[in-house]
């Protein structure tokens, strides 16, 4: 049987910041169209490991192969080159910029040639537009400034952005965190639409329900390694908790 | 006679457009920062017509209005490349004495016998290069803006004291002299030549990419970063046209005096701060306009020539100026 290459493979990823080693060695993977979550307690890791994949820190040691093909990723530039969108905890959305400017950054679409190069405004409001509109995002106006938005109008954004560049691989870093009932399920929805549509979805997450609701695989991690790797139907949130608690090991 | 200029709109749409536009307004409104947007034109407005109404007949006469687009015109420059500095949330405190460097620079050029518009390249050229240290210094080096500029302003002043040897160097040249004190159509040919830079910095910060990677930078480094823009790149572009600029208005300087003068001009820093405070940048990076500072550049040389003309002494003019600049950054919303 022939298997398609992983979209992401983490291979004894290693990490310190000075004496702290937030990675220990951590391996793991992600299929395309399917939802890979990441759990594990405060400080486990999970926002290092995904930094050290979308390029913000290098890890001191380990590979990262993006379908198959061993990268090194030395800003996020690159790894946004390789298809790989983030949407970090902080959303990384500048608030005085306009919806539409924030769906382009660094993808401005412009017009001209060489050192006359102007931004297209025309044409990115109304790519813009399509973007919220193919994930199903109503947004009143793409002009006005991000600063207004409300907390799930933001993180709605920032996925947008992420999953409207063709990208192949979307990290998302506590995406409902600070949301309520109905935000949560919206931008449960658009996980869903993005997996549909064939992407690598990687989420962290501290809701077990969520995980379990949403995700094909998980990996536990705790202090920066990773404690188990299960199929999401053959696990639940009881066995979660041990395993992220330490009371039961993945390993053994 | 009528003109039907616009288009006509589809009878059923119409409705929802007033709305559109009431929605619009009231939105606008609302929004703090229209306010510092438009802040100075109002002030500049009410300074042009205070003075106008106490002293018409000094104030408001073409000569006078003309001597004020001469005065504000490297005020104008300076502002325009401060107000770079200022939207990546840093500021050039260099920027006087870069340009005292820029003059020094073009004057010794000018007494080796370059034609003109080499020395006014020398000069530019020697401002970007300071400018571009200090760009370095502050992005790469992650040193605080205001001392490496604060100190640069010493290095720079110090550098131009060397190289000219302390001396004024006479600059005689038909062109520039035309250049002072011509004009066309009652605009003065220096405040031309400022507001070309305006409209082109317009045109820069408004519609390129790298105009909206300042933006993006100032507002927030870390998000900027995170998009894969390159922070240290943008940071050290906007120091490169602050010192440019500031190279540039040297030959503005020598035009006026007819020499290049050693001695830093100290006002033009302040006046460049406070333009850039008064035209509606956030010191804290990532919101403002180039226009913004531009009137402010022009209500500054108002208020200090129409104090003038209505006979205040000179010392009362700094602490007008000075009060303004420190009420202006209370009133506009600088806060995030
Ligand atoms: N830039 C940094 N400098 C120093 N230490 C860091 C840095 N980033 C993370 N750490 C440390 O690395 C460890 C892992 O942190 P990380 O942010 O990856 O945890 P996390 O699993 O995302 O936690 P949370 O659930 O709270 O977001 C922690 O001990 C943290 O203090
Ligand atoms: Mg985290």
């Amino acid at each position: 049987m022939t298997t398609k290459p992983y979209a992401i493979e983490c291979v004894n990823i290693k990490k310190a910041f000075g004496s702290v080693d937030a990675l220990k060695g951590v391996s793991m993977f992600a299929k395309p169209g399917e939802v890979t979550a990441i759990i594990g307690d405060n400080g486990a890791g999970k926002s290092t490991l995904i930094k050290c994949i979308s390029g913000v820190y290098n890890s001191d040691e380990g590979e990262i192969k993006i379908n198959g093909e061993v990268v090194e990723f030395v800003n996020p530039e690159e790894s946004r080159s390789f298809g790989i969108e983030t949407v970090y905890q902080t959303l990384s959305l500048i608030e005085d910029l306009s919806i539409w400017q924030n769906l382009f950054l660094n993808r401005e679409i412009t017009k001209g040639f060489g050192p006359f190069k102007i931004l297209n405004k025309s044409k990115m409001k109304e790519e813009a537009t399509k973007m919220l509109k193919n994930l199903d995002v109503y947004i009143p106006s793409i002009k006005s400034r991000t600063r207004r938005l409300s907390g799930g109008q933001r993180q709605a954004v920032a996925i947008c952005r992420a999953a409207g560049w063709g990208s192949s691989v979307v990290i998302m870093d506590e995406p409902t965190a600070a949301l309520g009932v109905r935000e949560t399920a919206k931008v449960e929805d658009l996980i869903k639409r993005m997996k549909a549509q064939g992407l690598a979805i990687l989420l962290i997450s501290h809701n077990f329900d969520q995980v379990l609701r949403l995700s094909d695989q998980i990996w536990v991690m705790r202090q920066g390694d990773v404690m188990a790797g299960l199929r999401s139907k053959d696990t639940s949130g009881d066995e979660l908790v041990a395993l992220i608690t330490g009371a039961k090991s993945g390993k053994g | 006679m009528k003109k039907i200029s616009r288009k006509s709109t589809a009878p059923s749409s119409e409705g929802a457009v007033d709305i559109n536009f009431l929605s619009r307004v009231r939105s606008k409104i609302q929004d703090p920062f229209f306010w510092s947007d438009w802040l100075v034109v109002v002030a500049f407005v009410f300074v042009i017509a205070f003075f106008g109404a106490i002293a018409p007949a000094e104030f408001l006469t073409l000569w006078n209005l003309n001597n004020i687009l001469v005065a504000a015109s490297i005020p104008a420059i300076i502002a325009v490349g401060q107000t770079f500095t200022v939207l990546t949330a840093g500021i050039d405190l260099s920027v006087s004495s870069t340009m005292t460097f820029g003059a020094v620079t073009f004057g010794l050029a000018f007494t080796n016998g370059w034609p003109l518009l080499q020395c006014v390249l020398f000069g530019t050229i020697a401002g970007t290069f300071v400018g571009l240290l200090n760009g370095l210094i502050i992005a790469k080096r992650k040193i605080n803006d205001f001392i490496v500029t604060l100190g640069m302003l010493s290095v720079a002043s110090g550098a131009a004291l060397v190289l000219s040897d302390g001396k004024p160097r006479q600059v005689i040249s038909e062109s520039l002299a035309t250049l002072a004190i011509g004009d066309k159509a009652n605009i003065p040919y220096l405040m031309m030549v400022a507001f070309v830079i305006v409209v082109v910095a317009h045109f820069v910060l408004f519609h390129t990419r790298f105009g909206t990677h300042v933006f993006a930078v100032g507002g927030d480094p870390e998000s900027a970063r995170a998009m894969g823009i390159s922070v240290v790149k943008i940071k050290i572009a906007v120091y490169v046209i602050s010192g440019a600029l500031a190279g540039f208005a040297a030959t503005l300087a020598i035009s006026r005096i007819g020499s290049a003068e050693p001695a830093a001009n100290t006002s033009i820093l302040l006046n460049s701060v406070a333009a850039v405070v008064l035209g509606g940048v956030s010191l804290f990076g990532g919101r403002g306009t180039i226009f913004g500072p531009f009137i402010a550049a022009l209500l500054l040389q108002s208020l200090s020539n129409g104090l003038t003309v209505i006979g205040v002494a000179a010392y009362y003019q700094y602490l007008s100026i000075g009060l303004v600049v420190i009420l202006s950054a209370a009133l506009v919303r600088t806060d995030k």
